[in-house]
């Protein structure tokens, strides 16, 4: 009997596919999201957004919340630790959080290192806005993957680009010979083993949500079009003037994401969504995306 | 033999492989209407209570029990089985309750306990690699229903005539031996019908 392999890891975040995952600051929350149909929720302080409007340092939330959530809902929890910081990480781990976000949202510990998610039981997901950042999150032991996009922001410009990009980057690597894929892990900076498995397989070897910047239904469903494997809801559910239908609405249209008759049905009447922003407006230090690399 | 896979959320990919592998067409299905033509239905791994909802709301628990009324194959995976299950621990509602046990939700505890391991299978010659996440146990099953194994003496897969149920995922190993089971299920069970 083995536990925390990368089969067991990787196979937790193959179950979440085509669902969504939704954030929640509290227990009533997190029981809105679950009768929703959310396939797991991430237990946060603040959603992105107020992250985003508070300034300051963002931590890994308060144990007590994680605590919370985790005793009222029975689908899988997840929560963020800093980028780099080893020990919020294993704090998480040991109160039995089923899933850990390295996440770009809450301020880095470290800028220059991740964790090393090998050594964990627990698996993670991280960030990536591209392939190479990928594949370096990959071998550092992430077991899903996410677009960045701009959290907090309702704008899905961002998350759309890094979908795109890695698909285009995964297209272009399987038509490359084996002399240029050495040359192509350099350029990449990723273990020309895993940049060959991509090649040969045309798809990461984990799951790749869509997070950053979905507002509606509609958006849920594009990033699905796009190829994402499952979405992830920040801000928008809970800053919604209605959470519980806005965020069945996600999930039908996630579920139904070629079903256009289906998605006008669940978007009537979901009232004002989030104002969100130009991305262009934001300067370099507001970006979350460009935390790592 | 024509499979479906029920896509309302979950690892549906990894059994159309699977069952590809075993010989078999496979579907992904997210439509009542698509059960007509097939000749077994497998309900994926993800998470049961979204399933459960999303089978609710579009009309598929009606629609597959009058499936298995016609003798018609399923075979549930983690999830699925929780979904298959007449009765489920800690709730007053099941979901299908199509097969006669009842199941203990997150049996092993969160997913630090998940785990791999080597299980016997009746039917099945050699040990298979059994994924165990965030995984149920059948904890009582009634007449009619046979168990196919077990681990550390709890039941981990059962077979109630056209009905085959695994708290693990075969479907996570490039080990097919249990979906060539059930595609021969479901061409016993085509057989029958003529």
């Amino acid at each position: 009997m083995e536990t925390g392999t990368s089969r067991v890891k990787r196979g937790m975040a193959e179950m979440q596919k085509g669902g969504v995952i939704m954030d929640v600051m509290n227990a009533e929350q997190a029981k809105i999201a679950e009768a929703a149909g959310a396939v797991a929720v991430m237990a946060l302080e603040r959603v992105p957004s107020d992250i985003r409007a508070a300034g300051g340092v963002a931590r890994m939330a308060d144990p007590t919340i994680v605590e919370e959530v985790t005793k009222v809902v029975s689908i899988p929890v997840m929560a963020k630790a800093r980028i780099g910081h080893y020990v919020e990480a294993k704090v998480l781990e040991s109160m039995g959080v089923d899933y850990i976000d390295e996440s770009e949202v809450l301020t880095p510990a470290d800028e220059v290192f991740h964790i090393n998610k090998n050594e964990f039981t627990v698996p993670f997901v991280c960030g990536a806005k591209d392939l190479g950042e990928a594949l370096r999150r990959i071998q550092e032991g992430a077991s899903m993957i996410r677009t960045k996009g701009e959290p907090g922001t309702g704008n899905i410009v961002e998350a759309v680009r890094h979908l795109r990009l890695i698909h285009g980057q995964i297209r272009k690597v399987q038509n490359l010979s084996k002399d240029e894929l050495f040359n192509e892990a350099k350029v990449l900076g990723v273990p020309y083993d895993l940049l060959l498995q991509v090649a040969e397989a045309g798809k990461l070897p984990v799951v790749n949500f869509a997070a950053g910047g979905v507002a509606t239904p509609a958006d849920a469903a594009l990033m699905m079009h796009l190829g994402a494997d499952g979405v992830f809801v920040g801000s928008g559910i809970f800053k919604s003037d209605n959470p519980e239908k806005f965020a069945r609405a996600i999930v039908e249209a996630t579920t139904h994401y070629t079903d256009y008759k289906l998605i006008a049905e669940v978007s009537k009447n979901l009232g004002t969504p989030m104002k969100g922003i130009d991305i262009k407006t934001l300067s370099g230090f507001d970006r979350m995306q460009d935390r790592s690399i | 033999m024509k499979i479906g896979v029920l896509a309302l959320q979950g690892a549906v990919a990894e059994h159309i492989r699977g069952l590809e592998a075993a010989g078999a067409e496979a579907v992904a299905i997210k439509r009542t209407e698509e059960l007509e033509s097939l000749d077994g239905l497998v309900i994926p791994g993800g998470e049961s209570t979204t399933i459960g909802k999303l089978m609710r709301k579009y009309g598929f628990i009606d629609a597959i029990r009058e499936f298995s009324a016609q003798g018609k194959p399923l075979f549930g995976t983690c999830a699925g089985l929780i979904v298959l299950a007449k009765r489920i621990e800690g709730q007053d509602d099941a979901h299908l309750e199509l097969m006669n046990m009842t199941v203990q939700r997150n049996a092993f505890g969160r997913q630090r306990e998940s785990f791999e391991t080597d299980l016997d299978v009746k039917g099945i010659d050699e040990p298979i690699r059994a994924v165990f996440i965030r995984a149920p146990l059948i904890k009582q099953v009634g007449e009619g229903v046979d168990v196919i194994s077990t681990y550390k003496n709890e039941i981990v897969a059962a077979r109630e005539n056209h009905l085959l149920a695994c708290s693990f995922h075969p479907e996570l190993t490039d080990d097919y031996r249990l979906h060539a089971y059930f595609v021969n299920m479901a061409r016993e069970a085509a057989e029958r019908r003529g």
